[in-house]
């Protein structure tokens, strides 16, 4: 796994506190890893930071699940 | 009483009677102060007054730029930013059919749509902290209407609606958002009523007297502790029984 997946990883198990395992590819944030709305703004706010980035709210909303995250991730690093 | 040691707050409108007593209070209280407001003048002697852990954050509510600069501002200065107090006011009082739409739009604009920009750019703070209180002055007119008030009535009654609706949305994060709304309360404004007019106001207000900056600071205070940390969405009337809404 990448480096990138892992720290995507890290910070949705710690935030959403799920068990590492369920974090899988084609996880759904709202419908597998039970986040609410708020969470997943907070969970791209937190991506923002670790990575540097800036996720605009259209692309934002592109991101559901997982392995969204990490490939949006990837790209714009 | 309560004790808000180590916490950050921001004031809008401080350079105003009440804004400076609510700076005052959260500061006698432990908390570092930025004092925002367009006259630097005053700014600055209560700042000098209050002495360690006040800042002068000058800022122009009507002018966007200007507003979106300040929570970064007052950031930087204390190191933080917990507790936004959204103070500042205007009045451009017209009655309705003579109003224009010059009048209604500014007045919109610093007491609601500022207010809103300065909500919207405190939140990502104080969520990562899991902490923040949000208060918004807001005005018995807002409740009960007044002639000649139409826009300052419209936009003290949408804070109490903004903030309810922010209240629901960060609840589970520790961030409670509530209104003070304020009677008569005796400032530089309310000296230049004469005899007749302060008679007539205090005909009206069961406890016999005008309130003072004292009496709306002591219900901010109380908002901005760690005790009312159960207390969100909610209006805080301090109006001497005026209007027991």
């Amino acid at each position: 796994m990448s480096d990138i997946a892992d720290r995507v990883k890290k910070i949705v198990v710690e935030h959403l506190g799920v068990d590492e395992d369920k974090v899988t590819e084609t996880a759904s944030f709202i419908d597998d890893l039970g986040a609410d709305s708020l969470d997943t703004v907070e969970l791209v706010m937190a991506f923002e930071e670790e990575f540097g980035i800036e996720i605009p709210d259209d692309a934002a909303e592109t991101i559901q699940t997982f392995g969204d995250a990490v490939k949006f991730i990837s790209e714009a690093v | 009483m309560f004790d808000l040691t180590g916490k950050c707050a921001l004031v809008t409108g401080a350079s105003g009677g009440i804004g400076a007593g609510i700076a005052r209070a959260l500061h006698e209280a432990g908390a570092k102060v930025a004092l925002s407001g367009t006259r630097v003048g005053p700014l600055e002697e209560l700042a000098a007054d209050l002495g360690q852990g006040a800042y002068v954050c000058p800022a122009n509510l009507s002018d966007t730029p200007s507003v979106e600069a300040l929570p970064k501002a007052a950031s930087e200065a204390m190191g933080g930013l917990d507790i936004l107090i959204n103070n500042a006011g205007i009045t451009r009082d017209n009655l309705f059919m003579r109003m224009s739409d010059e009048e209604w739009l500014s007045v919109l604009d610093v007491n609601l749509t500022a207010s809103f920009r300065l909500m919207r750019a405190v939140l990502r703070p104080m969520m990562k902290a899991r902490w923040g209180r949000i208060i918004s002055i807001s005005s018995i007119v807002g409740t009960t209407g007044n002639p000649g008030q139409g826009n300052y009535a419209a936009a003290k009654a949408g804070l109490v609606g903004m903030s309810k609706s922010l209240a629901y949305e960060v609840a589970s994060r520790g961030i409670t958002v509530n209104c003070v709304a304020p009677g008569f309360i005796a400032t530089a404004m309310t000296d230049k009523l004469n005899d007749e007019q302060k008679a007539k106001i205090l005909a009206q207000i069961p406890a016999g007297r005008m309130g003072s900056t004292d009496d709306i600071a002591a219900a901010v205070l109380y908002l901005a502790s760690p005790e009312a940390g159960y207390v969100t969405g909610a209006t805080l009337h301090v109006n001497g029984g005026m209007a027991m809404v």
